[in-house]
């Protein structure tokens, strides 16, 4: 299921829970359905009978990051498994133990304006995992608009104003946030680039509404321009970009309502090098609902993609359980399938 | 990828679907599409391309772990005296004519 629980379903029951998410999915999206062929492989795939699957030998492909080396050492009360460790001695364990192919540096806040008043830490830090690292290594954080909303931030919470019926000051209110974030972005990026980085990676763009994904589209912008061969890997938050402003746009295009296969044109636009597309999970509905709704959008959205895409395929999204602790046939199965029939570039 | 514990999450995806960084190529094919903004299959050719394997190669630990010793581009056990870190990072610029921003932080330390 959505949350992980084991079921046993029929043949029957899984083809018409992977045909129902596919509807949906071409419904919402207004895109096209899978093919009959791509319907088999998925059922072929969920019925296996193995534990874990793989994908064809030749079909391999990169994996990058979110949530940086705080899997390893974050003892919050998430996914952290609370290993004291430093993040160098993270990100090598990914590099040397995991076999991963790139990683991220990540604060363990996570958000980029938490960053700001420990910037010396970020930097140095980043410098010693470069001079011990050999692949990639971005800087990671969460855009997370909310941050700059009271009572954490400067803005009154447009949440509040539009509960008064102040449509027009809660607008104001994320546009002023919204410039605030893509400064404090650039601010950051600039000095990690200072400090060697490989570039950024920012997770869940759009967690905060419109005025979360325009800040951050802007502040790709600024990047790119500032730095022509920085990598930049975008990851959405969620599906559909939620309109709390309702009339932001980007190069023309109204922010609101954009499924996964109208943001990638949008984020190759701002100047990124890797687009990470969301496919929320439904937590009551089976696991061949799920998988087969994220890949019928994944799939599109890889279509109308200009830029690589690496598909977000944590706990909760990408056809994945909601669940800490992701069951392992789920996770396989759903990365074999965004490989094999979304074709995306990574995960 | 993303949240999850350890073995649910990158372990996972990587002996599902990743290219095993270091221990094959992944990390160059990742470079490309980063770099370039390539797509997988124009990321694989180009390096593949450049070492002079073919693109199943990449993933194969057998034919990269003596290829990467050999180029100096880094290896993931342990071998004194081969290049290492930022050392290896620079074989890595010259094998697929990139620029690495660490590498060219590191020269302009250099008097």
């Amino acid at each position: 299921m959505g949350d992980g629980k084991r079921v046993y379903l029929t043949k029957e029951q899984i083809l018409t829970d992977l045909r129902d998410g596919m509807a949906d999915a071409v419904d919402l999206g207004d895109i096209p359905e899978l093919s009959g062929d791509e319907l088999d492989k998925l059922m072929d795939i969920i019925t296996m009978p193995s534990r874990m699957v793989g994908v064809e030998a030749g079909m391999e492909v990169p994996v990058t990051h979110d949530i940086g080396t705080i899997r390893l050492d974050g003892d919050q009360g998430n996914s952290g498994v609370g290993i004291p460790s430093s993040r160098l001695v993270g990100c090598m364990v990914h590099e040397r133990a995991f076999g991963a192919d790139t990683m991220e540096l990540g604060h363990i806040d996570y958000s980029f304006k938490p960053v700001k008043p420990v910037i010396a830490q970020e930097m140095q830090t980043m410098e010693v995992c470069q001079q011990n690292m050999i692949i990639p290594l971005l800087y990671g954080a969460m855009p997370n608009m909310g941050l700059y909303y009271t009572p954490d931030g400067p803005f009154e919470n447009p949440g509040d104003l539009m509960k008064a019926f102040k449509i027009q000051e809660a607008q104001e209110s994320m546009e002023h946030a919204a410039k605030h974030l893509t400064r404090d972005i650039v601010w950051i990026m600039q000095r990690m680039m200072a400090s060697g980085a490989d570039g950024v990676n920012f997770d869940t763009v759009g967690a905060a509404g419109d005025g979360d994904m325009y800040a951050s589209l802007h502040a790709i912008e600024a990047l790119r321009k500032q730095y022509p061969d920085m990598y930049i890997e975008a990851g959405m938050a969620g599906e559909l970009m939620l309109g709390l402003h309702g009339e932001m746009a980007y190069d023309g295009t109204v922010l609101a309502g954009l499924w996964p296969h109208q943001q990638a044109p949008l984020v190759a636009k701002a100047g990124a090098n890797i687009f990470g597309p969301v496919v929320n999970t439904n937590t009551s509905k089976s696991f061949a609902w799920n998988l087969g709704r994220a890949v019928t959008f994944v799939k599109a959205a890889v279509k109308a993609s200009p830029i690589p895409c690496h598909v977000n395929m944590g706990m909760g999204v990408g056809g994945i359980p909601m669940l800490e602790t992701p069951t392992i046939d789920a996770v396989s199965r759903a990365s074999k399938a965004m490989v094999e029939i979304a074709n995306v570039d990574g995960i | 990828m993303g949240v999850g514990d350890p073995m649910g999450m990158p372990i996972t995806h990587i002996m599902t679907s990743g290219m095993s960084g270091i221990r094959a190529a992944g990390d160059l094919v990742a470079r490309m599409e980063m770099s370039k903004s390539m797509r997988v299959g124009d990321a694989k050719n180009y390096v593949a391309k450049k070492l002079g394997v073919s693109t199943l190669d990449l993933s194969d630990e057998y034919v990269m772990r003596e290829l990467r010793e050999e180029l100096g581009i880094g290896v993931i056990t342990s071998v004194a005296g081969a290049p290492k870190g930022i050392a290896a990072k620079m074989n890595i610029e010259k094998l697929l004519d990139i620029k690495i921003n660490c590498c060219e932080k590191f020269r302009q330390k250099i008097r």
